[in-house]
């Protein structure tokens, strides 16, 4: 059990190093982030729709369209490298694999998120100051559910012809799921209604989260062999 | 179309089995079973200690780009689970031994192939494998480089590892093996230990084999 | 008699019997007092929703037990369970417009049913496209197989979402803790409609079963 997080975690960090070093996709998708949300910003008109009632449905857009980005990296990252092999060939364990990109992946949206987070309350002045507990507790919850599913598809598509496209068509309902639990949650948390109504969503996501993590890890050893 | 028909074989301590066919052979094929890459639809290969125990040089280089050449070993031999506290010095250890000392800490994409394929043969002994298996792993190395490789891997069996080699160059692994197989379409065509022969006879028996059984795709 | 035969003579007894499940409900079963004629659309709405969970449920099942014994013939199953599935998937999502303008005076609604089909017509949709990127047979089962093993998952908490988000939509009245609150005719009409449904669904995925096979026969010899 400590040896499969050992490796987890080498896996990870040899993810991170590498994309710290080259910073092509952190950069990608920070600077998608901040386009998604001025696109938004022009699009609507002030002063017919109130913010809070669109506010949620911005925010998640954003941070799904984001963690796609980050999504395919992953394996395509071993792809490039052409070191695939050589981690199905050590005795690296399949499920340490999984729970390593799963880290690294995470990581990866985890920093999006940050940036994205206070930029979105700067462009749409929405207060979160009151629920900023409970907000992250939200965005924490969804994001691993897209990237716990997300991480294991990528994983297939990879290998296949339109991978970038392939991803978020396969990801699509695992993803609206996560999504209508986290908007339902963060417009209750910004319209100030109280936690108890909140609970039930976390709830939901917390077991979405945890059934799918193991699900995924359960599944993921099939995607690279037989 | 079957890549592999009826191969048997088993290997001890100490031998150095270098396996010659033309491309499409399947030799590629049969050492990704034995490395457990591809399972076969019969039969079954068992190397002693499992995948740890397994050194691999093959097509792909199995580097990151972005790593150093140093930081490359560290981590495999992390995933081979060398102790953290014997990884550094088995890197410069490693790293001595195939001259790449000066290149340590240049990033894997700034390297020539010739010292790519050099960090692969690294990266492959870190872990001080048993059982070492080769595709083709003279490709890219210049004469020099290839001599060394070429006593490296007598040392190895001197040290009682079991080598498989497999190169559609029968110059280039013959007098280094113990034992030699002809493979064509999948099929060993001949098995049998190398006895005293030298290159040149070697040379002759594959073309021999290989001629009477129509060759692969293209010699 | 072939898989196809037996499928063909299915498709046709059961397109016949809905024939006769149509009479009935049409000519003998009490129309609905607050929604009028147009309710009668339920009896093939409800049923091709259910039938369309069935489809995603079978796929998924197959795929799990694809991944334990490898067999093909399991492939095979949960492609045909997937574009039959498909079918049905559309036909519920245009039998609920139908049904959902003269009641509700809107052409689609965000309620339980009809967006719990639209996910099961994405997971469909998704699953297809993914076994349209692999030329690869094994690695496309394989991979069919880990999605579809994700889609019945999935399929649990689309339920499990379905009873908090009391909407527009009627609530479920048949599969439910509590007795049916439907009038026992209408109750028998929806149950003969499930049962043909069934017939039909059988028969179809037979027939699409028979030329999957036919398929790999024909390509690996």
């Amino acid at each position: 059990m400590r040896e499969l997080w050992r490796q987890a975690w080498t896996i990870a960090r040899k993810d991170l190093t590498l994309e710290f070093r080259s910073r092509t996709a952190i950069v990608s998708a920070l600077v998608f982030t901040a386009l998604v949300l001025t696109v938004f910003n022009f699009g609507r008109d002030p002063t017919a729709v109130s913010t809070l009632d669109l506010a949620p449905s911005i925010l998640w857009v954003t941070f799904t369209f984001a963690a796609m980005l980050a999504l395919n990296r992953a394996f395509q990252l071993e792809l490039e490298n052409q070191a695939l092999e050589g981690l199905l060939i050590s005795p690296l364990d399949r499920r340490s694999l999984y729970w390593g990109k799963l880290l690294a992946n995470l990581a990866f949206v985890v920093v999006v998120e940050a940036v994205g987070l206070p930029l979105f309350v700067l462009f749409f002045n929405v207060a979160v100051g009151h629920v900023l507990l409970p907000l992250l507790a939200v965005i924490a919850l969804a994001t691993v559910g897209f990237v716990a599913v997300g991480t294991l598809f990528s994983a297939m598509v990879v290998r296949t012809r339109f991978a970038e496209l392939l991803l978020p068509v396969v990801l699509f309902p695992f993803l609206l799921l996560p999504l209508t639990y986290a908007v339902q949650a963060t417009a209750r948390l910004l319209a100030g209604r109280p936690l108890s109504e909140v609970a039930g969503w976390l709830r939901l996501l917390a077991a979405y989260d945890i059934v799918f993590v193991a699900v995924a890890s359960w599944l993921f050893p099939y995607t690279v062999e037989e | 179309m079957v890549a592999l028909d009826d191969v048997s074989f088993s290997l001890t301590a100490g031998q150095t089995l270098a396996i010659f066919g033309p491309n499409g052979a399947g030799k590629t094929t049969l050492l990704k079973v034995l490395a457990g890459l591809i399972r076969p639809q019969a039969g079954s290969a068992r190397v002693a200690g499992g995948r740890s125990a397994i050194g691999w040089i093959g097509h792909q280089s199995h580097l990151y780009g972005h790593l150093s050449v140093r930081e490359n070993l560290l981590f495999w031999a992390s995933l081979y689970g060398v102790p953290r506290a014997a990884r550094g010095a088995r890197a410069t250890d490693v790293l001595a031994r195939l001259s790449l000392t000066d290149r340590a800490e240049q990033p894997a994409w700034s390297l020539s192939r010739g010292l790519v394929q050099r960090a692969a043969i690294a990266k492959a002994l870190i872990h001080d494998p048993q059982v070492l298996l080769l595709d083709e792993p003279f490709t890219g190395l210049d004469l020099a480089a290839a001599g060394e490789l070429r006593s490296l891997l007598g040392a190895l069996r001197g040290a009682g590892r079991v080598v498989v080699l497999a190169t559609h160059n029968v110059d280039e692994g013959a007098e280094l093996a113990t034992d030699v197989a002809f493979q064509v379409r999948g099929r060993f065509v001949q098995y049998e230990p190398r006895g005293g022969r030298g290159p040149a006879e070697i040379a002759d028996a594959y073309r021999r084999a290989v001629g009477e059984t129509g060759g692969g795709r293209h010699a | 008699m072939t898989i196809a035969q037996k499928g063909r003579w299915l498709v046709i007894v059961g397109l016949v019997l809905l024939g006769g499940v149509y009479v009935r409900a049409l000519a003998f079963t009490p129309v609905e007092r607050f929604q009028g004629p147009a309710q009668k659309i339920f009896y093939v709405h409800v049923p091709s929703a259910v039938t369309t969970e069935l489809a995603v449920i079978l796929l998924g099942l197959a795929g799990v037990f694809y991944l334990f014994l490898k067999d093909p013939r399991l492939d095979r199953f949960a492609e045909s369970s997937a574009e039959v599935g498909t079918v049905f998937a559309g036909i519920v999502l245009t039998t609920g417009p139908i049904w959902g303008k003269p009641i509700w005076g809107t052409w689609w609604t965000w309620d339980a049913r009809l967006t719990s089909t639209l996910f099961l017509f994405f997971l469909l949709m998704g699953y297809q496209v993914l076994r349209g990127a692999i030329t690869d047979d094994g690695l496309r089962a394989r991979y069919s197989a880990v999605l579809g093993s994700c889609a019945v998952v999935l399929v649990g908490f689309i339920h499990l979402s379905v009873y908090l988000f009391p909407t527009l939509h009627p609530q479920p009245i048949v599969l439910k803790p509590s007795k049916p609150s439907l009038p026992p005719e209408m109750l028998v009409t929806l149950l003969l409609s499930f049962g043909v449904f069934l017939l039909l669904f059988t028969g179809f995925v037979m027939q699409r079963y028979a030329i999957a096979t036919r398929r790999a026969e024909a390509f690996h010899g």
